[in-house]
């Protein structure tokens, strides 16, 4: 969602934390089965999304770019912080519970799959497959993108640029609900892995596969998530570095990005 | 903020142009006199004054640069983390040669301003919010690579190992000599940059980027050199903190805390002004000082209240104080004095 509404969101990372930390409370309480706890995240995290945008987020946007950093920053800050007073600063992870999703699956003698990450690839697909065909054939999608193309014209259509705002931020929260369900699932979090883990990276993604391109953030998370896991075979303290320098060689050789070579060209 | 431009027809009036709207020699002696007090600090105060006056400056030197970055250059930068922590890594890589670590310091200064050349080129290609962000993701790249090196600690860090023993009250005095030092030589760099040809490049740029462009401004030259500076005295104020630290953790010199009290003491302060940062360094101070049996909550307090600025009060507490009085202890703009109108058109 980085590009469509032309926010920087800071603090997305953080949100997506929440999401999980939601997503314990939900299972803590109800009992339900993992995988099903989305059905409550997702909406509890599309709502505080809506709400978040409403205020504070669209109150930013009407005064300036920088002013919108320095609000995402400074709720980046808060959340953390809130987390580290109000929880612990300790690691959590989600259990799954279930034999058949932490299974592997053996390709050859050295390479296994494991079914959840396959999984959360499929989430990933189906979930991008969701969103492309919401933005070019529903309604909302279609509002959305008048108002990200121009706002002034969209409301000059009788457009409320502000509910559709709103209705994006939704969206893009419950996606980060999904994704802190990912994390707390593959590997755990921590109040501060929302900025140093989650937020670069999504960020290093989507600048790899190039601005505002839904598969091309894809093909980047894949490109890093296997710069990550080579490097770690070299040197275990080579894991995330790898990844990062593998932006900054695309950042020199492609600045448009891996997929935008040809738009550009 | 933009020109005044509703005067009336003004080619045949004799104008006149100051710096400022009142007469502000004062200031400059004021600033003399309150830094000679400050220099003789550490014979009447206690060492944990001094220490605490240490800190000050450290946010103090960050924030004026974060405010040169930011409110002047239009640069958001979320990793001046990265020189912070390099500036430190130089004063500890120089101490580890046996160099005393207060000669080390101007060297660890300039060697982070030549490190900024090689970033600027990368993160230079990113525009407003995506610049944020990508200087955040070099700050957490240098400060990986900085935990490969064993000889300078790895990943947990190391003790100064040339500290000058005996009189520990002697070497805190020095520290916060070389602290005020620092400071009062990033206000003035800030002053003097603000003052010349780039702060008037840098006002064209803040008001019209597109314009400036057009008028032979050239704008990427304008930013390296913020970015530059900025560097030199983020690598400086790092240095200072492995000066009074005696001890550097790559997670705390990297940590991204930094960034967020430069940030957050300049919009509490009010940004684009020198004053600013000055005052919400203070402000800062007195929270920190405040909460600080309250673990995390003073950088929640902190957030929430710069939020809140940044939100109602565009340009801060000294904006406020800006509005009543028509102050300005550093002036960098001009003041356009129509002949013989009583309300002057004020040129920031």
């Amino acid at each position: 969602m980085f590009g469509v509404m032309g926010v920087v969101n800071l603090a997305h990372g953080d949100l997506a934390v929440i999401g999980g930390y939601i997503a314990l409370a939900v299972i803590a309480i109800t009992h339900v089965p993992v995988l099903l706890s989305f059905i409550i995240v997702v909406p509890v995290m599309a709502l505080i999304g809506y709400l978040i945008q409403r205020t504070l987020i669209q109150a930013a946007l009407n005064r300036s770019v920088l002013t919108t950093l320095l609000v995402t920053f400074g709720l980046s800050v808060v959340i953390e912080n809130a987390l580290l007073q109000f929880v612990n600063a300790d690691s959590h992870s989600i259990g799954t519970g279930n034999a058949i999703i932490s299974g592997s699956w053996q390709v050859t003698s050295s390479i296994t799959i494991g079914y959840l990450p396959l999984l959360i690839l499929a989430v990933a697909v189906i979930v991008l497959l969701a969103l492309q065909y919401f933005m070019s054939r529903t309604k909302y999608g279609r509002l959305i993108r008048a108002v990200a193309d121009d706002r002034e014209a969209a409301q000059l259509s009788g457009v409320n640029y502000r509910h559709v705002f709103g209705i994006a931020a939704a969206i893009a929260f419950g996606t980060l609900g999904l994704a802190g369900i990912a994390q707390g699932m593959y590997s755990q979090f921590a109040p501060t892995t929302g900025t140093t883990t989650i937020l670069l990276f999504a960020f290093a993604a989507v600048v790899i596969g190039g601005l505002g391109s839904l598969w091309g953030t894809l093909l980047g998370g894949i490109v890093l998530g296997v710069a990550n896991q080579i490097g770690g075979q070299i040197n275990a303290a080579y894991d995330p570095l790898a990844g990062f320098i593998i932006f900054l060689v695309v950042l020199v050789v492609w600045p448009q990005g891996i997929t935008s070579r040809r738009a550009s060209a | 903020m933009s020109l005044a431009t509703d005067a009336p027809d003004r080619s045949g009036q004799n104008l006149r142009v100051t710096r400022s709207r009142r007469n502000v020699a004062w200031t400059g002696i004021a600033a003399v006199i309150i830094v000679a007090v400050l220099a003789y600090f550490p014979y009447i105060v206690v060492t944990g004054t001094t220490n605490l006056m240490v800190q000050g400056f450290i946010v103090l030197t960050m924030a004026t640069m974060w405010n040169l970055l930011a409110g002047y250059a239009g640069l958001v930068s979320v990793g001046q983390q990265a020189f912070v922590g390099l500036g430190a890594y130089f004063v500890l890589l120089l101490n580890i040669h046996s160099l005393s670590m207060f000669t080390a310091l101007p060297i660890a200064a300039i060697g982070s301003g030549v490190a900024a050349l090689p970033l600027w080129w990368l993160v230079s290609r990113l525009r407003s919010g995506y610049f944020a962000i990508g200087t955040w993701v070099l700050a957490t790249t240098v400060f990986l690579f900085i935990q490969q090196f064993p000889a300078l600690g790895g990943g947990t860090g190391m003790s100064l190992p040339n500290v000058p023993t005996g009189d520990t009250t002697l070497l805190e005095a020095d520290t916060y000599w070389v602290g005020l030092a620092v400071t009062v030589a990033a206000l003035v760099v800030t002053y003097l940059l603000l003052r010349g040809r780039t702060g008037l490049e840098l006002t064209a740029i803040r008001d019209d980027e597109r314009a400036a462009r057009s008028s032979g401004v050239r704008v990427g030259r304008a930013r390296l050199i913020v970015f530059v500076v900025a560097a030199i005295f983020c690598g400086a104020a790092g240095g200072l903190d492995a000066i009074s630290q005696l001890i550097i953790q790559p997670s705390a010199v990297f940590s991204v805390q930094w960034t967020a009290e430069m940030a957050f003491a300049v919009v509490i302060g009010g940004i684009g002004t020198i004053e600013g940062p000055i005052l919400g360094t203070i402000v800062y101070m007195v929270l920190e000082q405040t909460l600080q049996n309250y673990n995390a909550w003073y950088l929640i307090i902190l957030g929430l209240v710069a939020m809140v600025i940044v939100l109602f009060a565009r340009r801060g507490l000294w904006g406020l104080v800006d509005d009543r009085f028509h102050l300005r202890l550093f002036p960098v703009g001009y003041y356009l004095w129509p002949a013989g109108e009583g309300r002057r058109r004020f040129l920031r």
